[in-house]
């Protein structure tokens, strides 16, 4: 009898520990000066320093530690003011010194803490999740093992080794024990890297690409039996590429887990690999045996103490929190949840709110990008936001609102300006596309269309207003659409004495 | 007339004067080479064709008249450089079978400056394997003899620079100095060696033995001629986080000075007396009058916890060495051994370690691994580094009293070569003098005082100065000197038996 993961989590209570690896998106590498692009070819971003060649020395990239700083302050850390690099010592091809330089017992940033906010069958709950510490290392290079069976170093028959990450600056946040989750602790960490990445995002500071692997997770679960009060033995799950992954591969392993202890079996201590496909893990290396890593103080690079003062500007430079501005602006815009939602999914939050703050109106300005732009953008496969900048859409959205363009124009213009036709009012002039809002040439349209229903005008005349709508349907029909409806509205019902 | 016996200065004021060219220059000293490193061993690699091509390069320059006054002084003087600075496409072993064949794709900070300066590179010189040694006898490629007696060593761990230098195989080397490994050669070969302060010479590009005590400096036959290259190598550099950003010490002028008078100089109490061969001491009092009789002030010094720094700098050198010779596993360059298909990574890493590496350095390497193990870090590593910390107090409160400190090197004169070789912990207490300046990374120089009347072999007076105040060793180094010379009537390394083959 197998548990799932209902009464698995009915009878046990998952511990969760979350350990996040971002790759900084600084030009050079962490302790040289070597290009950080993703995707160049093997071997062409290395130097003597990051190949460790003989008696090369590093030096620490201050913009790396700037952005380390920032990630401490946006998580609620206090900013060491002196710490340190220590070697980790460990023999591995892909690490061409045989030590990474990381931070060891004396990191840059320390307790901090991130709320997250899950919905749960009691309505939206926060969970507080507390940050032991953000420290600063470098990447391996990567190996490339060829033949064999599954990709993996044994039974391989060659490997390739490609240094061009080895050196990359990497920030890794690492989470207190978060206990009290119950059965949301998938949720939970769900929830908490993407908050993360979003924050991340908002400080400029990484890619944050989990299909790349600029922004890692790897996730540890225990299981005790509910109220017991005791921590179970953990396990460490690597190789999680998405944010629903990061949810799979815990339900998946509370699940293991739990079946495990059922069947009085013990549990582990390993690491485990998520296997995208099944989403189940696979056994890893096993950690039973602490590996010995000789950690030392790195006596090459001196210690790194940031100036208060320089902290402080840092803190004063933060973007607002990422789920703080998502409410305030929501409340601000008036969105319902499900567009919010769509909104921040189609990533196009950022332009609406510049498109607002250059004088849109929040409603056309959000329905603009998430309907035509993107519909547009859908058809040519690129990102909404590099079709048209903010200021072109802002300046269309005003001469909607100014009665210049009607809807109908304005997507007109818009598309003249993704075409490369030019600015909104290039295209305008280019294609003629002006509302047509000399009275003098409407009144002729006017007076043409009361004299094709001169019963509607007379009952206009006696009072029944609604009955403008089939004038200016006339109206507009002879004016090619270009008329203001508004105005044709405006000038039938002052004609006819009503207005 | 200038030649290979004439001091580095007076080639430099040939040179400038067109009285020589630099590839005369040159070319007189690979002759030499030529001629007595069958004897000496000193070299490891020498490089006649760049070495001359350089020296073409700065009389191209010096016949161009207009660029005279922006040379540096030493621009057409030959040099020798240990083989542990990296020099682009030049063999570079650190006398280890593990480098063989490995040609630096990149100049060392210190090689780029020589370049730089027109200081004309001859060759590289023997080492024990990475630093490792007192006597040369770990070098990979065979030991290195010392002028004075061929059946002697010339100390190391840079014995080839030293005997270069002693040998007038060359006016001027580069050495590095981890616990001694300038001065004690220095010392046991008659001229004179500088360990600068920690970080006024940049490491970038020196192949690490132990990065927080390693020390790049100069060797020459004179205070001044050490002083100009020290000139030419010093400075901050960028490259290297440990450098210091501040003007170099003045060392040159301080050379040229001559003078000590109202200068208070500290006897370490505890590096002086028993312990030390008797004509060693001999000399170091001779010195003491001398300098009294410069004006200077002689002052008594205590240092209690120098006893500890020899046992605590074995165990902090072999843990960072332990780590910063992991790279050497054959998966990017050097020995690689095993390969043959069948293997994996591991096991030709392993099986190139154990062919590539010499007794001495896996005996450093085990040291150090252990020393930082799990359950053993602050017993070891932990303890040596606070030791570290009294050695620094030690020699700050010593300083309160005096301008300079003063020893001896070594314990002894050259000793013959074999005689400690199966004896580490000898061979260990030959530094004894010369770890606590490492510990504390502060800079020392050693300079010939005399010979000892039992074996007629040079001593080495050890002059230390506070951190980045080099100059005061320069300045009272280039005083007793000149006190040394009127007395002696001759430089000490004529009485030096001559290497040469008789024409």
């Amino acid at each position: 009898m197998t548990l799932d993961y209902k009464s698995a989590t009915e009878k046990f209570e998952p511990t969760l520990g979350l350990e996040v690896h971002v790759e900084l998106n600084t030009n050079s590498k962490m302790f040289c000066s070597c290009a950080t692009e993703f995707g160049a070819s093997p071997n062409t971003q290395t130097c003597p320093v990051c190949l460790g060649l003989p008696g090369a020395l590093p030096v620490v990239n201050g913009k790396a530690i700037e952005s380390t700083i920032l990630i401490g302050l946006a998580l609620n850390c206090s900013i060491a003011p002196y710490s340190r690099f220590a070697r980790k010592n460990y023999f591995y091809p892909d690490m061409p010194k045989n030590f990474q330089t990381s931070q060891y017992d004396e990191p840059i940033c320390v307790d901090g803490y991130l709320d997250v906010e899950i919905e749960t069958e009691d309505g939206p709950k926060t969970f507080r999740v507390d940050i032991e510490r953000v420290h600063m290392e470098e990447d391996t290079g990567k190996s490339l093992h060829v033949g064999g069976a599954t990709g993996r170093i044994h039974g391989a028959e060659y490997s390739l080794l490609d240094y061009n990450r080895a050196g990359i600056p990497l920030v890794e946040i690492v989470t207190r024990i978060i206990p009290g989750t119950g059965k949301y602790a998938p949720q939970v960490a769900r929830a908490y890297v993407t908050q993360l990445r979003d924050i991340l995002r908002a400080l400029g500071v990484s890619d944050v690409k989990m299909e790349q692997g600029s922004l890692r997770c790897d996730a540890n679960v225990s299981l005790a039996p509910i109220g017991s009060g005791i921590l179970g033995t953990r396990s460490e799950t690597k190789n999680v590429n998405s944010l629903r992954s990061v949810e799979r591969a815990l339900t998946g392993e509370i699940e293991r887990q739990a079946n495990r202890l059922e069947a009085g079996e013990r549990i582990i201590q390993e690491t485990r690999h998520f296997l995208e496909e099944s989403g189940l893990t696979r056994p890893g290396r096993s950690k039973e045996q602490a590996e010995d890593y000789r950690y030392f103080p790195e006596p090459d690079l001196v210690p790194v103490t940031p100036d208060a003062k320089w902290i402080e500007e840092l803190r004063a430079k933060l973007p607002e929190n990422p789920a703080d501005r998502r409410k305030r602006l929501q409340k601000e815009w008036n969105v319902p949840d499900a567009e919010m939602t769509s909104l921040i999914n189609a990533e196009l939050m950022d332009v609406v709110e510049e498109t607002i703050k250059l004088g849109a109106e929040p409603t056309r300005a959000r329905t603009w990008w998430l309907g035509e732009i993107s519909r547009l953008a859908n058809e040519k496969e690129v990102a909404p936001t590099s079709l048209i900048t903010t200021a072109f859409v802002a300046e269309i959205i005003a001469l909607i609102s100014s009665g210049d363009l009607t809807d109908k124009l304005a997507r007109q213009v818009v598309e003249g300006v993704v075409s490369g036709e030019g600015s909104p009012a290039e295209v305008i002039e280019k294609r003629g596309l002006k509302v047509v809002s000399d009275d003098s040439a409407l009144m002729v349209a006017i007076e043409a269309a009361i004299a094709a229903q001169p019963d509607t005008a007379e009952r206009i005349r006696g009072g029944n207003i609604p009955a403008v709508g089939a004038l200016i349907g006339a109206v507009m029909k002879a004016t090619g659409g270009q008329a203001d409806a508004a105005k044709v509205r405006e000038l039938l019902l002052r004609h006819l004495g009503q207005g | 007339m200038t030649n290979i016996y004439s001091t580095a200065a007076e080639m430099a004021s040939a040179l400038s004067k067109k009285e020589i060219t630099s590839v005369e220059l040159t070319k007189a000293h690979l002759d030499r080479i030529a001629e007595v490193d069958g004897k000496l061993h000193s070299f490891l690699h020498v490089d006649n064709e760049g070495a001359l091509a350089q020296a073409a390069e700065v009389d191209a320059k010096r016949a161009m008249g207009k660029m005279s006054e922006t040379l540096s002084p030493l621009a057409g003087v030959p040099i020798a450089v240990k083989d542990i600075l990296a020099q682009k496409g030049i063999p570079t072993t650190a006398g280890s079978k593990i480098l063989e064949g490995w040609r630096p794709p990149y100049d060392s900070t210190v090689v780029a400056k020589l370049k730089a300066a027109g200081v004309v590179i001859l060759g590289k010189t023997n080492m024990d394997e990475f630093a490792m040694g007192s006597s040369t006898e770990n070098s990979a490629y065979g030991t290195t003899q010392n002028p004075w007696d061929l059946t002697r060593t010339p100390g190391g761990s840079s014995g080839g620079s030293a005997a270069a230098v002693a040998g007038f195989e060359a006016p001027l080397a580069i050495g590095t100095d981890t616990g001694g490994s300038i001065r004690q050669p220095a010392a046991l070969t008659g001229i004179v060696g500088v360990k600068p302060t920690y970080g006024g010479v940049s490491r970038y590009g020196v192949i690490a033995y132990s990065s927080s005590l390693d020390q790049v400096g100069p060797f020459g036959r004179t205070v001044l001629d050490t002083a100009l290259l020290h000139e030419v190598i010093a400075g901050h550099d960028e490259r290297d986080s440990t450098s210091i950003n501040a003007p170099i010490p003045q060392v040159v002028a301080a050379a040229k000075r001559l003078d000590v008078k109202g200068m208070k100089i500290g006897v370490i109490k505890e590096l002086s007396g028993s312990g030390f061969q008797a004509g060693v001491s001999a000399r170091i009092n001779e010195s003491i009058e001398l300098l009294v009789a410069a004006g200077a002030e002689i002052v008594e010094v205590s240092c209690p916890n120098f006893e500890y720094a020899l046992a605590a700098y074995y165990l902090i050198a072999p843990s960072e060495a332990s780590s910063n010779l992991a790279r050497f596993d054959s998966m990017r360059y050097g020995l690689r051994v095993g390969d043959d298909g069948t293997k994996g990574a591991e096991e030709v890493m392993s099986a190139t370690r154990e062919a590539g590496f010499g007794k001495e350095v896996k005996r450093r390497i085990i040291l150090g691994t252990y020393a930082l193990s799990s359950g053993y870090y602050d017993a070891y590593y932990g303890s040596a580094q606070k030791v570290r910390t009294l050695v620094k107090r030690d020699f700050e409160n010593a300083f309160t009293k005096a301008d300079v400190l003063i020893s001896p090197v070594t314990p002894t004169t050259a000793f013959k070569l074999g005689e400690k070789s199966n004896d580490p912990v000898a061979m260990y207490l030959s530094d004894i003098a010369t770890i606590p300046v490492n510990m504390a990374g502060i800079g020392g120089m050693s300079l010939p005082v005399g010979l000892a009347e039992e074996d007629g072999l040079p001593v080495g007076l050890q002059i230390m100065a506070p951190l980045m105040q080099d100059d005061r060793f320069y300045r009272v180094g280039g005083t007793l000197e000149a006190a040394l010379l009127s007395k002696w009537g001759k430089p000490i390394l004529s009485n030096a038996p001559d290497l040469a083959v008789k024409k």
